[in-house]
């Protein structure tokens, strides 16, 4: 019998032959991501485990990119960088992005892939639940605790269980106003917050090759939303252009088998795709923004590894351009690569950043900012009872910051058209006129 | 490992997610100093909705008065405990503020496999659903042998699940003293504290 994608990635970094979902196999690691948040509390644990003086099992697989709490005063947040940095320097580590110099970079999960850190056949793990990011890239990925992450540091290894892999098929054509955060939001919706716990989410059909890069990952990078252990997408060559302008490294192409078994298999006409929302307070709360236009908001928060890359940004100023925001609308670029394409792209002969300065938002620092609240000072930060609509991937209670707000999320194309109009607005209004 | 964990429920819902169980503000503090460790124990579970704390009448605070440690030690939860971020600070925190187990109906797989392989505390399925049945407050035992767990304040048993293949890590303790009991790690290379 053939194997998933996930399956046979798995089985070769096993040095097996093959491998069935419920193993529990022991796996070679390819890339160890952290950041601020977890970097410390892992790096702890290490020494503790390994000695004071123990070095990390592979310098050149170890990458920690400072992401989370960066442009605030908060001073435990900023002890945690120089941890990062004692770190880094001790062991000499060459993948590192520091704050406050020219190499930072901003969110972690596009930072990977803008760096030549997602290669296809690979396993990469990160300290955070949204390195189902990576798996877009052809490549098994998933978040990990402090624990797993100092013991791969000591070791290059991780037992693994075999997950059982649900396929979600796509075919035809997405319509023009619908984007990847609305095909995502619809699965979750589908199938629950916990309807694919310890599964592989693998992404098929024509209408999903048809994605760019950005918008492939955002549909791994929600898998976690589903409970999901990770998100795949079959490489191609959408998938290699983008590699082979970040990186000379090696890459391994696999593909599922036609006798592969999947635990699940669901095919969607993507015509028949609308965009959605996640209602307060769950990101499986489908709505149709059609059946949310009275829906009155606060703000909108365009922004975060799920919606602050640069198709999410030129899908906003395709809607903001020549238009004022009618509520406090915020503008984070995930990366400085998306900051400074935001001053490098066009849109009828003005900068995306003209376009959503004159739109009348606030723009601010890569970084992960308000997606989870963070400290007080954080850009974005929801307060009290406000009603906010958001690119970013969760709104669970106070996860933007204020117990009491109430977080709509939604694709940037929705999030773009109801920052014109103060409520939910379906971006069809404006796009297909 | 204990054979029984005694202690007081608290008792919350489905889909508890970790911005709930330690909010994203509080992942400043070392998860290694003494002191500053505390500070855990004092936010653990700050994030639940006031109607959702302590059910079934809620507006129950789980730790009192800026202490770091609850008088609730097991806690029983709904569908899909821990869901949400990968942050371990979620099982620890509440492993500081002495939580000694969680009976719940189901898992997110990152908080279940943190709580396992960090060993902080032990995670149980039970057969049928807890949360109705238990009240904050009741008096519970968890007897490993048996996999059982008994209100001793309603006086009833129920079963949990067998805590399957994960019990050989949780009996060593952690992730590295299963690596050393099998060989995996030297057991030479534990380090300093």
């Amino acid at each position: 019998m053939g194997m998933t994608i996930t399956e046979k990635i798995l089985a070769a970094h096993a040095d097996k032959e093959s491998v069935r979902p419920g193993d529990n196999i022991w796996v070679d690691v390819d890339v160890l991501m952290t950041h601020d948040v977890c970097g410390p509390g892992t790096f702890a644990i290490f020494k503790k485990q390994f000695g004071e003086n123990a070095k990390v099992w592979d310098r050149d697989k170890v990458v920690i990119i400072p992401d989370h709490f960066i442009f605030t005063k908060d001073t435990h947040a900023n002890r945690n960088i120089d941890i990062l940095r004692q770190f880094v320097k001790e062991q000499s580590l060459p993948h590192y992005y520091d704050v406050g110099t020219d190499n930072y970079k901003g969110v972690c999960h596009l930072a990977l892939a803008q760096e030549g850190f997602n290669r296809p056949g690979e396993v990469l793990f990160g300290t955070d639940s949204h390195t189902s990011t990576s798996g877009a890239f052809g490549m098994f990925s998933t978040g990990i605790g402090n624990t797993d992450a100092a013991f791969i540091l000591g070791t290059g290894k991780l037992w693994v269980k075999v997950p059982e892999t649900m396929c979600f098929e796509f075919t035809g054509t997405f319509p023009e106003h619908v984007m990847a955060k609305d095909v995502i939001l619809n699965v979750i919706g589908d199938i629950g917050v916990d309807g694919a716990t310890y599964r592989a989410m693998e992404w098929r059909g024509d209408a999903v090759m048809s994605l760019s890069m950005e918008e492939r990952m955002t549909l791994c990078n929600m898998a976690i939303e589903a409970g999901g252990k990770n998100g795949i997408i079959e490489a191609d060559d959408v998938t290699l252009d983008y590699v082979r302008q970040r990186t000379d490294a090696p890459y391994k192409i696999y593909k599922t088998d036609a006798d592969a078994q999947y635990f699940f298999k669901k095919t969607y006409n993507a015509s028949e795709m609308e965009p959605i929302v996640a209602k307060p307070h769950s990101p499986d709360n489908k709505a149709k923004v059609s059946d949310c236009v009275d829906v009155k908001l606060d703000r909108a928060y365009i922004g975060s590894c799920t919606g602050g890359k640069l198709t999410d940004f030129m899908a906003a100023a395709r809607l903001l351009k020549g238009k004022k925001v009618k509520i406090d609308t915020f503008i984070v670029p995930a990366t400085r690569e998306v900051e400074q394409d935001l001053y490098k792209e066009k849109m009828g002969g003005e900068t995306l950043i003209d376009i959503f300065k004159n739109a009348g938002a606030y723009l601010g620092d890569p970084s992960c900012a308000a997606c989870l609240g963070g400290p007080k000072d954080t850009f974005g930060r929801a307060k009290d009872n406000q009603v906010v609509i958001s690119t970013t991937n969760r709104n669970f209670p106070g996860r933007m910051g204020s117990k009491q707000a109430h977080v709509y999320l939604a694709s940037p194309y929705t999030a773009a058209a109801s920052a014109l109009t103060g409520h939910i607005t379906n971006p069809a209004d404006f796009i297909n006129k | 490992m204990d054979k029984v964990i005694e202690g007081i429920a608290y008792v919350l819902g489905n889909d508890i997610d970790t911005d709930q169980i330690i909010p994203a503000e509080h992942l400043v503090y070392s998860l290694s100093d003494p002191e500053e460790r505390k500070h855990y124990g004092k936010f653990a579970l700050s994030g639940v909705p006031d109607d959702q704390a302590g059910l079934p009448d809620g507006k129950i605070p789980f730790t009192e008065n800026g202490q770091s440690e609850s008088k609730y030690s097991i806690i029983i939860g709904g569908k899909n405990f821990g869901c949400g971020s990968s942050r371990e600070h979620a099982p620890a925190c509440m492993e500081i503020a002495g939580v000694r187990a969680v009976v719940a109906e189901s898992y997110a797989r990152i908080f279940y496999r943190n709580s396992v392989d960090g060993g902080f505390f032990i995670p149980f399925e039970c057969v049928t659903r807890m949360v109705e049945e238990i009240k904050t407050g009741d008096d519970l035992v968890i007897d490993l042998n048996a996999s059982t767990l008994t209100n001793r304040s309603a006086n009833k048993t129920y079963e949990l699940k067998s805590l399957g293949e994960v019990i050989e890590i949780i009996e060593a303790g952690d992730i590295f003293e299963y690596a050393r009991k099998t060989g995996m790690i030297p057991s030479t290379s534990r380090g300093g504290s």
